[in-house]
């Protein structure tokens, strides 16, 4: 169940259903988190309010970004740090392998990042002969069973807690226990040992604040605070569309975020990071390095429609929601980025060629639009790109052409008329659908249509 | 009130007895009832699946013929494809005269509980039916145009009617059109956790308001040998007798 292919989703989900363990997990995570944003959001009169004003604030940034980007470079360069510019992925790993190279780090602790797993950073980094440590639990049980993430905020939600305690047992030689708080403590001795051994940091960002130039990070256990001020080297990786305009904007955003994405009032630790230590005698880094990644996101700026897809503050709460992730997880999608979000944002990022398939990967109930908290209309998003890959080479002939024949036969009332006597005649004599009757019967079509009824019953 | 029946393809070809059901209870309430038969679909399979100019095609005729309808109101029993009416505006955004066309009969539009409610202000329609049955919230009646109170609210006023909440009640059940067919396991997989609690509400029927949501739920509840039915809203508010 893993690194799969974005191309193979339908099969992909298919062996996902048959996987009832991961099925048990899903079920117990997703609804643990739902019911855990639902209260949270409760909790809060003015929520509706927040989620219009945080998408106020995300439009108007990602309406003059350039501009927003060069003052938070600026403020930051000024407070010590040095900003990088990344096109791709390839372009922020060589900065990435560069700055660890230079320093001749060896090791290096990670914290979780989704933007860093888009640029699959840890394979260059341990291409370049460095050793990679991620500090979150999540991310390190992913990494000690040579998986990927399947949640954005919970990366390891795919696995039961027996099967972690296996993990520890064949990866770390601990005595074999499903006591959480004994496989808790395993991984955090472990890990310690690595954040003092270690020669640079790696984290993400969560909002950087151009007014400040400061970078803003949250998280509950305590890791990325010690991988952002224990090394002599921070380097934060950051999505162009991470930026806002103001301090006070985190007041709408650290609202937001914990609660749909945990159900917390507030993390356990928010980092408020401003360029590098100003005297010698403090403690924390000696250098901090920004790397801005751009990777495909400004394409998304360029349509009104499209842009709304980088107001998303990964926060997972539409993964949750979504009935199709809680029924194959985030495996399946073959994507970085699966869910809701995921469908949406992967086929921008990487084209639609080799992701055709996710925008059908949906219900379009909707679920994900009333749990976001910045309001993105993903089930619109998702159409859009059904449009595109219609309309594209991956485009389904057969069905475009049903589609077309389908369009005549409705453009026409006596076509139409024809079309609903053969209907009742074949269903006597074969099974309309296999794909619908394998799980269900079909309804007996009724004996008149309704336009027949109307005449013989209303006389009209 | 004048109201111009949009019955959808789906009510017209598989289940006209939904079709007739909100004839009856339009009349009950003291709606002189018109049906065009030139009506075929609204296009939404195509506008979900991604052929936007099939689906403008279709949109098109439809708005042209109900533009010759005096009718108050476009009434129809279906969330869905009301709700696909309501997004012909952006299905035609660039062009703008016949995005005011379809503003125009989008706002005339309405489902069939919303407009008792809303509209006509009645929650009472007069109906009795006999039993224990809960509501299933269709998606795009719900979270497009916002109807969750109103059908509750005539179900209430149904006579011998039992009415229970599930937990899930505004979880989808899976159906989502050209989804339910492209990928069916995911969709028999939803929807079993719906099934799962409509069976232990211990009902004897579901209720909702769309016909393509209750063809999805009651054919995986006769698959399982289910004695729960299913039942469009205008069926039930159509019924003056115990069943």
């Amino acid at each position: 169940m893993n690194h799969l292919s974005s191309e193979t989703f339908g099969e992909n989900a298919k062996a996902a259903l048959a996987d009832t363990q991961l099925r048990g997990a899903l079920r117990h995570a997703t609804s643990l988190f739902g019911k855990r944003r639902l209260e949270a959001a409760r909790s809060l009169s003015n929520w509706e309010d927040l989620r219009t004003e945080a998408r106020a604030i995300k439009d108007e940034v990602l309406l003059h970004l350039d501009r927003y980007l060069e003052t938070f470079t600026a403020n930051a360069e000024k407070r010590g740090a040095v900003v990088h510019w990344a096109r791709d992925a390839a372009e922020a790993n060589e900065i990435i392998c560069g700055l660890a190279r230079q320093r001749n780090a060896r090791t290096i602790v990670k914290s979780k990042s989704m933007t860093t797993e888009e640029t699959h950073l840890n394979d260059a980094l341990e291409a370049a002969g460095m050793q990679v440590v991620e500090t979150d639990l999540g991310e390190y049980i992913i990494q000690l069973a040579h998986e990927t993430p399947s949640h954005i905020i919970a990366p390891a939600i795919h696995k039961t807690k027996g099967q972690i305690a296996e993990l520890f047992t064949a990866t770390l030689g601990m005595a074999p226990t499903e006591d959480v708080a004994q496989l808790t403590s395993t991984a955090r001795a472990t890990l310690r040992d690595r954040f003092a051994a270690a020669d640079a940091g790696i984290s993400g960002v969560n909002f950087g604040v151009a007014e400040t130039g400061t970078i803003v990070i949250v998280e509950n256990e305590g890791n990325i605070r010690l991988t952002t001020s224990l090394p002599r080297i921070h380097i934060a990786v950051m999505g162009i569309e991470k930026v806002i305009p103001r301090f006070a904007d985190l007041d709408v955003f650290l609202k937001l975020l914990p609660r749909s994405g945990t159900g917390q009032r507030l993390t356990t630790y928010q980092s408020f990071i401003t360029g590098t230590k100003r005297n010698a005698s403090d403690e924390g880094p000696e250098e901090l390095h920004i790397v801005i990644l751009d990777n495909g996101r400004s394409r998304m700026l360029a349509h009104p429609l499209t842009r709304q897809s980088l107001a998303c503050i990964r926060c997972g709460a539409c993964l949750n929601a979504c009935p199709v992730y809680q029924q194959v997880g985030g495996h399946a999608y073959g994507s970085v980025y699966p869910g809701p979000i995921g469908a949406v944002i992967t086929p921008q990022l990487i084209g639609i060629e080799k992701t055709a398939q996710l925008p059908y990967a949906s219900s379009l109930c909707g679920a994900c639009r009333e749990v976001c908290p910045v309001k993105i209309d993903i089930p619109r998003l998702l159409l859009h790109l059904r449009a595109e890959v219609a309309a594209g080479p991956k485009g389904n002939a057969m069905e475009r052409m049903v589609f077309k024949i389908w369009a005549r036969v409705m453009m026409s009332p006596s076509l139409y008329k024809l079309g609903s006597r053969a209907g009742r005649m074949m269903q006597r004599v074969m099974p309309l659908s296999r794909a619908w009757t394998s799980g269900r019967d079909l309804r007996p079509i009724e004996r008149q249509s309704f336009r027949d009824l109307w005449k013989t019953k209303y006389g009209q | 009130m004048q109201v111009s029946l949009f019955v959808t393809c789906l009510v017209d070809q598989m289940w006209a007895s939904v079709g007739t059901s909100t004839v009856e209870v339009l009349r009950r309430v003291g709606c002189e009832v018109e049906f065009d038969d030139r009506q075929t679909c609204c296009g939404q399979p195509a506008f979900n699946t991604g052929y936007r100019d099939e689906a403008r095609q279709v949109a098109q005729r439809f708005i042209r013929i109900f533009e010759e309808s005096k009718a108050d109101a476009i009434v129809s029993p279906s969330g869905s494809c009301t709700a696909m009416v309501h997004h012909f505006p952006e299905l035609f955004a660039g062009d703008t005269q016949w995005a005011e066309r379809a503003k125009a009969i989008a706002s005339r539009t309405h489902e069939l509980s919303s407009f008792l409610v809303r509209v006509l202000k009645k929650e009472d329609v007069g109906a009795s039916w006999t039993g224990k049955l809960t509501w299933h919230d269709a998606c795009h009646g719900l979270r497009d145009l916002n109807v969750k109170s109103e059908p509750r609210a005539l179900i209430r006023n149904v006579r011998g009617a039992e009415f229970v909440e599930v937990d899930n009640a505004e979880s989808c059940c899976g159906f989502g059109g050209t989804f339910s067919v492209k990928y069916p396991e995911i969709s028999v997989a939803i929807l079993d956790q719906k099934i799962e609690a409509i069976e232990r509400a211990g009902v004897q029927a579901v209720v909702s308001g769309d016909a393509s949501c209750l063809m999805q739920i009651g054919g995986r509840l006769s698959r399982k040998g289910s004695k729960v039915r299913v039942m469009h809203l205008a069926e039930l508010l159509a019924s003056r007798t115990t069943d």
